[in-house]
Parts: C-alpha cells; structure tokens; sequence
C-alpha cells in the first residue's frame, strides 16, 4: 500500500488521509495505518478495563480489541448511545501485530493533502488533545486534525504496572 | 546469514545441551562405552562442520576436546577435573556459537587457554595410557542405525583436523574378535549389548538425538548415513505455529456451521458437515502433535545444573530423571523450563542436607532429588521430590502470623499441606528468617506464577526428615481447551473445564446460599464453600440486590482452594480455541484470553487462578484487619490472648491460648466409646474427650470442634460447640463463679464470657493427671507470686501437674513472709510486673536476706521480656526469664533448674 502511495504523489508530496469524524471536529488518519472500514457489531464488553475500551469483537475470525475515539480523547458520551454496538463506524488499525478498532461517529472520504494547508499544532489545545495529534491541516471551511495513530493506541500506562 | 550456518547453529546448540547432559552421565559411570561415544560423535559432529564452515576457532576448541575424549575412549581414567575441563570448553563453545549467531562471523579472540590445559590433560596422562586398551566386547552384527567402530574410525580420520599424531593407533576392533573367547569377557557381553540397543532405539524414537547425524553430518561424515532413511525433518517453528492458527481457524469454522446446521433441519448438509468435523478434529490433533517435545528438553540442562551444584555446596546429589519422554506442548515446555530448573536448584540447596547432617540422620549420605513425568488426564504431572529434610512447618506458621499472612487462630487451624503453601506467597520466600531455618523457597511465588499463567497448579507435600515433593500439574496444551459457557449478568464467559469439579443449582426452590456478614457460602455436602459471584467479581454487581442469589454455582478447585463462582446461567460445553488477550487488556488477573464461539460473538475466558486470588484476598483483607485491631489492642495495655468458643447453652467461654495446644476440628464418627467414656484417635494416639459444659453432647456426625491441650505425652481433648474467635484483651476477671469448672468471668469484646478452668478439666481426662506422670522431683516446693489471681489460679495446676507442690502469694509483702514461714520452698516463680513492690523488688530483697533466700533460684514471668528487663534480672541473678503466658517455657525452666538444686535446696 505504501509503495502505491509514493507512485501517486505525483504533484509535489501529498499525503493521504481517511477522514472521519467524532461529534463536530473532523480527524484525519494517515491511510497507510488504516487496513479496515468497518461496522462494528457484536462488541463483547471487558470488565475492568481501561475506561477507553469499548470491548471485543470479532474481524473476519480475528479477536480485535475495540477503542471508543471518543473517550480516547476525554469527549463526552454522545448522546444517543454513540458508543453503542451498531452506532458509528470503526477504523481497524494495527500495532504491533495486534488489530485495534477505533470507533469513530462516522468515516468520510479520503483526502490527498499537500504541505501547504498544513500548521503545526495549536499551542492552546488540551494537553490530551496535543499529544495525540501530529498536526492540523486547513480545509475549506473546517480544519482537519491529523491524529497519531501509535499515540492513540498507547495508552496503557496505568494498566502496565499492574500486570 | 546463510541457512547453512543458521542450521549449524541450531544443530550445535543442540548437540552442546546433549553432550553436556551425557558428560554429567559418563563422569559417574566412565566405563559406560555407549556414552561416551555419543559424546565422542557429537563432539565430532560439531568439529567436522566447523572445517567445513571455515570456522577456524571452534574447530580447534573441538578438536582439542575430541582427543582428550579420544584419550578416555583409549582407556585414560575419568576424572572428576578433566570433565570438568570439557564442560568449560563446552561453554566456551556455546558463549563462541552465541557470539556467531548474533554477529555472524566468528568472535576475535583465542582459546590457547583452553587448548593447552586439554592437551596438557591428554598428554600428560597419555604416557601411562597405552597399555592394552579396553577390548570393545561386543561383537555381533550391526543394528540399523548403529555405525560399526571402523566406519566410525573412518570417518574421524577423513574429517578435517590435524589429529594424525593426537591420536593415538586406532584401538582396532580385530582384538575383539577374541574377546569372546576370553573367560572374563563373557559375562559382559550381554550387559554390554544392552545399551547399544538403547542407542539404536533411541536413534529412531526421539528425533532430537537423530536428527543431527542423519540431517548434517553427511556432508562430513560419509560412514554416517547408513541403512535408515531420514525419517524428521526440520520445520521453522513459526511454521508450526502459522498451522496451529490456521487450524485453530478452522476449528472455529467448523462450530460455526455446526451452530447453523443445528438450527436449520436441512438434512443434505448434515452428512458432509459432519465429515468435515471429523476430520477438523483428526488435522487439529495431528497439529498439535507437531507441537509436541519430550519433556526431557526442558530437563537437559538440570544434570548439569545439579553436578555444579554439587560440587559447589559439597554434598552429593543424585538426580533421577522419569518419563523424560513424556509429551507436551511446546509452549508450555518453555514457560516451565526455568521453573523446573529453580526448583531443582532449590531442592539441592535447600531441601537436601549436608552430607554430614545425612548421615547423622541415618540417612544414605548421597542424597536423591527425583524428577518425573507422567500423563494424567488431560493434564501433565511433574513431580520433583528430594529425600532431605522437609518443610520446616513450625517456622512457617510462625512467619505467616508474623506476615500477617493469616491470624494465630487460622494458622492453628490450617493443615500441615495448608502452612506449607506460605512459601509461595510473594516476598515470604524471600524472608531471610525463613529460608535459613525452613530453608525453602527464594522465588517461589514466581514459579507459582509462572505455573499459574499456563493453567497450572502446584502443590507440596512435605514429610519432616524424610523430604519434600513438589507436584506441577499443568494443561497439556494451552491452544484448546474444554470450557464451560456460562452467563453472568448480560454476557457470556468461558470457564475452563479443568478448574471446574461440580455445578450446583441454587434458588429459590433449591439449594439456598447463604451469607456470613455479607459474605456468601453454600453448604455443600456437609461443608461450607465460599462463593463469589461473577458480576461481584467483574465489577458489575449491581450492589446488594441478590439477596435471595439464584442460578448455578460452578465449584472450583484451585491448588487446594475450593470455592463457588456464581453465575446466572450454564450453557454448554465446548472446545474453545484460546486466544491471547490484547496487550491493553492483559493486566486484567481475571481473564485468561478469550475465544470466538460457534455463533461469532468473542466470549472473555475467566481465569480460575485469578477468581481464586480475588476470593482469597477478601479473605486475607479481614485478616489482617483483625490483626491490626489485636496490635492495637496490645500498643494500648498489657493484654492476654484468649480462645473464645462457644460452649454450652450459646453461652461464651474463653481459655487463655497460651494452654492451648491446637484447635482441632474431628468428623465426629471418628470418636469412639470406650468404658462409657469418649475418645479419638489423635496423632497415632487415644485422646479422651472433655466436653467444655455439661449441657454439651458430643455430635455424633458432622464436624466436631475440640481445643486441645497437651502436657507431655498426654493430649486432651476440650469438646466445644465452636470456636468463635481468638481475641486479645485486657482481663479483668471478675472471681466468684461458684462452680469449680470456671474461673470466673470477664468481658470480652462486649460479650460477658466465661473462663474456663482447665485444672478442672485435665483430672477429669485423666484420673492421674493431677499427680504427673513422671515427678522427679515430688517433695519440691514452688512459690507463686503473682498479683493477678487469675495466672495463680491457673498456673497452679500447671505447676501442680509438672510435679510441684505449690504455694501461692499475692504481692512482694506475701511472698516475703511465706519464704520466711515455709522453709520447704525451693524455687520461686514470680511475676516481676506487679502493683507496688515488683517481683524485681522482692528478688531484691531475696538476695539481700539469709543465705536461704539469696540462693534461691527464682523464674521470672514477664509480659515483655526487652532488653532492660533482661540486664536487671542478670543484676539479680534471676535464673531464667520467661514469657508470662509461656506455659511450656515456664516447665522447661523449672526443668532446667533440674533436681540436683531442688534437692538441694530441700
């Protein structure tokens, strides 16, 4: 996937991202890092664990540890049962060697997008907000944060020392 | 890193685990000739690929070691330092091959070290060696897969190396032709021929000795490759375990469309589902046999492990090694390798004694550690027993209540297999009070771990003086396992088969479950099991609703704990494939993994082990509690301990715990009637029965709860209707029962109590008992001073039965006069606590009197035995100090004082 990558930045160095959205604000992921789309069913919630865990569910015979984007990013639940098997789509992300699904309100398309729409960013964000994102890019109309997919799935410090 | 190499490192990593298995072997039986040219092979093998690798280092290092082996082979006498000599070499290989595959080419460096001292070895005892050499016996045709000695010859001097003239003339096989006729021989010869048949099974059945001949020594080795194919082949382990998911894969296919042929009737599906089911299950069985290692891999390295040991701690120690070839798979294999290795290493550390305490023991002076393996079920079982000398138990139970562990009333309780299974506790082993006296155990809350983690238990056995014996139970595979589907709350769980012995219905219009202060147990069969709910556990219990709990219980066994989960639901069972949890989740003790049930949904496997800690914890939490509030109970007054039980009419009594010997629960059909009067076979011996009130019947079925108190040879048995606690207060009797069974009465946290008076009690069990059975010294007169009547009640017939007649005072001033009155009084035993004058002051004055007086020997009773209390008394020449409720202390001083000052004094 990579490679085809590189092949079709043809006008000066794109990147591609999926777009998808939590509430109003519109996230980017590097495509490289997504392997699936999907609509997440049949989530068999963990007990006990880390609150940013949705659950388990199951990926084409693969046992995939499902995250709520949502709360990975201290959002409060949306209202009608966002969070709940069936509602949004989830983004299947890998680490690893293990499958991760992000659940996401909705995914849209993908976009090509050069250096120039892009800003560093924005010193005054949440620090929880700062250390998951890599950087912002203008759109037209709305602004698309591009999320760090290693620091998103990092987040298991607290339940590290207790294993 | 081309294959080749990679294959010769692995090969050669093999070979050098073998070769040190087998040196370890040969050093204790030099003249076994099959051994040593197994070892002679290897060695070889090894050297011949190096050239052929072009690696120059290792090939001298093996070479060297080939011909001082090739000198042992001639008839040189093994010696403990020339083995020695090669396992260094060994390691030096190994550290040159770790080198290698890390870096890819050979390390700089030199062995000149080592090369010298093997050929200073080989020559300088090669002089006296060539005298007629050891004649091979045997002389009988080949067995498939055995290389005659002239192939073998062949082959060494074809394989590259400058050993011409390192070697010494082949011992030719033609004198063998003659040995047969030789008188002496004869008798060998079958012995001999017994252990080249091993080989050559052993060629055929473990893969691991085969496969390096056959597999890599042809290139060198042209004799090698005789009449048996090449039966193994070399698979890369990620290879295996690709296949293991795929099947397991398959497997969850499979149950899926079972799951759907189940709900539609369409019988045309039936026929070929079921073939393939069929055969699911043949590959699944198939694959994992792949999996399968002779368990004997993991122990490879413990000879070894051991003969350094040995040498290192100077005793001597056998290592017997059982059903080495039993199976499992390999990755269990790996997680308990180095478990079973600590153990050992534990066992000829710890568990065995110095050779002279052995033979002082009237033991044998080498001592065994036993190492066997057998299947069991669905299970494996190691056993690993050392002939030494057992569990220090007494210790243990000392350093849990220390620990906080469990409190002195549970600890007294607990079976000797129950206190035994401290050493596990993480940080306990690790004490050093305890491993210098009970000697076990540095570490063993990580081999219990380690055994947990892969579905295992391991339990202990220990038998005083005769040694200990450790078994490891653990699953034969971890891939696939037998579950039970259960629901809790809203979702399904898996339960793995093994830990689960029996379901029980409980509800409303069945068994009831019933709550201690909150907590739940069932009454099952007659005992008490604890439960857990599984909602409760997972943290999704709803708070209290469940008062009236219906569902099932699945009892469970763990290690030797046995408790209840609740659960709302019981499916079915079924074979689950287990996957791993996720990194994110795996801190998580309850959960084992989870799997992907027929229907499609992933399921959460609960782990036993962790329900288990979970149960246990709460039980542990409400221990230490009551030991905090006991060690604040003692910061605040001088207090005294006492069992509290219930005895007669629902009323409380307590007994001072320092009399007491053991708690005791009995079934009760065990108490047998002799003479109308009740008894129970008690360690080996008859213990009459006591009850604590007349209002008591002794149960004739169920469990019965006795105190038991001992003096000497003699046990009594205290007939209670349960034990309710062990409470340390300040005691304030109040005196005045009228009835001679009691002492009197007390508060006890806010229950008025009775304290029983034992003196009432032991003539009772035994006519004599007042008298003593032994009394040295009959006619010697003791006085008693304390302040409390309490203690003087009830020391004096403690006093009275150790053979003493007893005077008793209640102050400095009363003792004083009595002395002066009764000039029969040949020993003092004083409280040095009291109101007033102190028993310091009353010594004082003692030794300030008469002659009589200041020679006295005096025994002081202390609540707190420090260091300024121990100056003063060495001031007033106090013979002993002893613990105020030190009962068996205080007869053992008296003792010690012994007859001759008694007498005298007298």
């Amino acid at each position: 996937m990579q490679a085809a990558n590189a092949n079709g930045a043809e006008t000066g160095p794109t990147e591609d991202f999926v777009t998808v959205h939590v509430g109003d604000t519109l996230f980017g992921l590097a495509i490289e890092r997504v392997h699936d789309v999907f609509v997440p069913s049949g989530v068999t919630p963990v007990p006990l664990a880390p609150p940013e865990i949705v659950g388990l569910l199951n990926l084409r015979g693969r046992v995939v540890t499902a995250l709520c984007l949502r709360r990975r990013l201290g959002l409060p639940a949306a209202g009608a049962g966002a969070d709940g098997p069936g509602a949004g789509m989830a983004i299947g992300l890998e680490q690893g060697g293990e499958t991760f699904a992000l659940v996401v309100d909705g995914v849209g398309e993908v976009l090509k997008l050069g250096a120039d729409s892009r800003e560093a960013v924005p010193i005054n964000l949440d620090p929880r907000w700062r250390d998951l994102t890599v950087c912002v890019h203008r759109l037209d109309g709305r602004l698309l944060v591009i999320l760090d997919v290693d620091a998103l799935l990092n987040f298991n410090v607290t339940g590290a020392e207790a294993a | 890193m081309d294959d080749l190499l990679r294959e010769f490192l692995t090969e050669s990593a093999e070979h050098l685990d073998t070769v040190d298995a087998e040196l370890v072997k040969f050093e204790q039986d030099p003249n076994n000739e099959t051994i040593l040219r197994h070892i002679f092979r290897l060695v070889h093998t090894i050297k011949g690929t190096c050239g052929f690798l072009g690696l120059p280092r290792l090939e001298a290092l093996a070479h060297a070691a080939e011909t001082l082996m090739g000198r042992f082979r001639d008839g040189m006498p093994v010696s403990s330092a020339s083995v020695s000599l090669i396992l260094a070499t060994l390691d030096r290989l190994k550290a040159i091959l770790a080198d290698l595959e890390a870096a890819g080419t050979e390390p700089a460096g030199g062995d000149a070290d080592l090369i010298d001292a093997l050929e200073r070895m080989s020559l300088g005892e090669a002089a006296p060696a060539p005298e007629p050499v050891l004649p091979e016996p045997v002389v009988r045709e080949l067995k498939p897969g055995e290389v005659s000695l002239e192939d073998l010859e062949a082959a060494f001097l074809a394989a590259p190396g400058p050993d011409e003239d390192a070697f010494a003339p082949p011992p030719a096989p033609v004198p063998a032709a003659a040995a047969p006729r030789a008188p002496a021989a004869k008798p060998v010869a079958p012995e001999a021929a017994a252990p080249k048949a091993d080989v050559s099974r052993s060629d055929v059945s473990t893969p691991q000795a085969a496969r390096p001949e056959k597999a890599e020594a042809a290139p060198a080795e042209g004799g090698e490759a005789g009449p048996v194919k090449v039966q193994t082949i070399r698979v890369n382990v990620d290879t295996l375990e690709h296949l293991m998911t795929m099947v397991s894969e398959l497997v969850l296919t499979r149950n899926q469309l079972l799951e759907i042929a189940r709900r539609h009737e369409d019988s045309a599906y039936k026929v070929p589902l079921q073939r393939l089911s069929h055969v699911t299950a043949e590959l699944q069985e198939g694959v994992m046999k792949t999996r399968m290692q002779p368990i004997g891999n993991a122990w490879q390295k413990l000879p070894r492990v051991v003969r350094d040991l040995s040498a290192e701690l100077g005793k001597q120690i056998d290592l017997v090694m059982q059903g080495a070839e039993t199976e499992l798979d390999r990755q269990v294999l790996e997680v308990i390798k180095d478990p079973l290795t600590h153990m050992v290493r534990n066992s000829a550390d710890h568990g065995l004694e110095a050779t002279a305490a052995r033979v002082a023991a009237g033991k044998p002076a080498r001592g065994t550690i036993r190492l066997s393996a057998y299947h069991e079920g669905g299970t494996i079982t190691i056993e690993i027993a050392d002939d030494g000398k057992g569990l220090d138990l007494a210790a243990i139970r000392r350093k849990a209540v220390e620990r906080n562990l469990a409190s002195q009333a549970e600890v007294e309780r607990m079976t000797d297999a129950q206190v035994a299974k401290f050493i596990f506790h993480a940080g306990f082993s690790t004490a050093a009070a305890v491993t210098s006296v009970s000697g076990r155990g540095v570490g063993m809350d990580v081999v219990k771990t380690n055994i947990e983690t892969i579905g295992g238990i391991i339990d202990i056995a220990t038998n005083p003086g005769r040694g200990t014996v450790f078994t490891i139970k653990i699953p034969l595979t971890l891939a696939i396992v037998a579950a039970l589907i259960v629901r809790a709350g809203a979702h399904r769980f898996a339960l793995p088969q093994v830990a689960v012995l029996e379901l029980v219905r409980v509800g409303a219009d069945a068994q009831a479950v019933e709550r201690i202060n909150g907590s739940p147990v069932l009454r099952l069969r007659e005992r008490l099991l604890p439960i857990v709910s599984l909602t409760g556990v997972l943290g999704q219990g709803s708070g209290e609703p469940e008062a009236q709990a219906a569902g099932f219980v699945v009892v469970a066994q763990v290690g030797r704990q046995r408790f209840g989960i609740l659960v709302d639901e019981v499916f079915h069972t079924e074979e689950i494939v287990v996957k791993p949890m996720s990194a994110k989740l795996r801190h998580i003790p309850l959960f084992a993994g989870n799997t992907i049930l027929g229907d499609g949904a992933v399921v959460l496997i609960v782990d036993p082990n962790g329900v288990a800690r979970q149960v246990s914890q709460g039980v542990q939490g409400a221990a230490a509690q009551a030991e905090a509030e006991a060690a604040e109970a003692e910061a605040t007054e001088a207090t005294t301990t006492l069992l509290v039980f219930k005895g007669g009419g629902g009323g409380f009594k307590a007994v001072p715990l320092s009399l007491v010997t053991r708690l005791e629960e009995i079934d009760a059909s065990t108490v047998e009637w002799l003479g109308g009067r009740p008894l129970v076979q008690y360690r080996g011996r008859l213990m009459p029965l006591v009850p604590a009130d007349e209002a008591i019947a002794i149960r004739s079925e169920g469990r019965q709860a006795l105190v038991v108190f001992s003096d000497g040879e003699r046990a009594m048995g205290l007939v209670v209707d349960a034990i309710v606690d062990i409470v340390e207060e300040r005691l304030d009797i109040e005196i005045g029962a009228e009835r001679s069974d009691l002492i009197g009465s007390a508060v006890l946290r806010g229950r008025a109590t009775d304290i029983i008076n034992i003196a009432h009690f032991l003539p009772l069990a035994y006519d004599d008992w007042a008298r003593g059975p032994k009394r040295p010294v009959e006619t010697a007169t003791l006085l008693l001073v304390d302040d409390s009547a309490f203690f003087r009640e009830m020391l004096s017939p403690v006093l009275k039965a150790a053979g003493y007649q007893v005077v008793t005072a209640g102050g400095a001033d009363e003792a004083l006069a009595a002395l002066q009155a009764d000039p029969r009084i040949a020993v003092v035993v004083t409280d040095l606590e009291m109101p007033g004058r102190s028993g310091f002051d009353l010594v004082a004055a003692m030794r300030g009197g008469d002659r009589r007086l200041a020679a006295l020997p005096v025994i002081g009773l202390s609540g707190a035995v420090g260091a300024e209390t121990v100056e003063r008394a060495r001031a007033l020449a106090i013979t002993d100090l002893v613990a105020k409720f030190d009962r068996s202390g205080l007869v053992a001083a008296l003792a010690e004082i012994g007859a001759p000052a008694l007498a005298r004094a007298a």
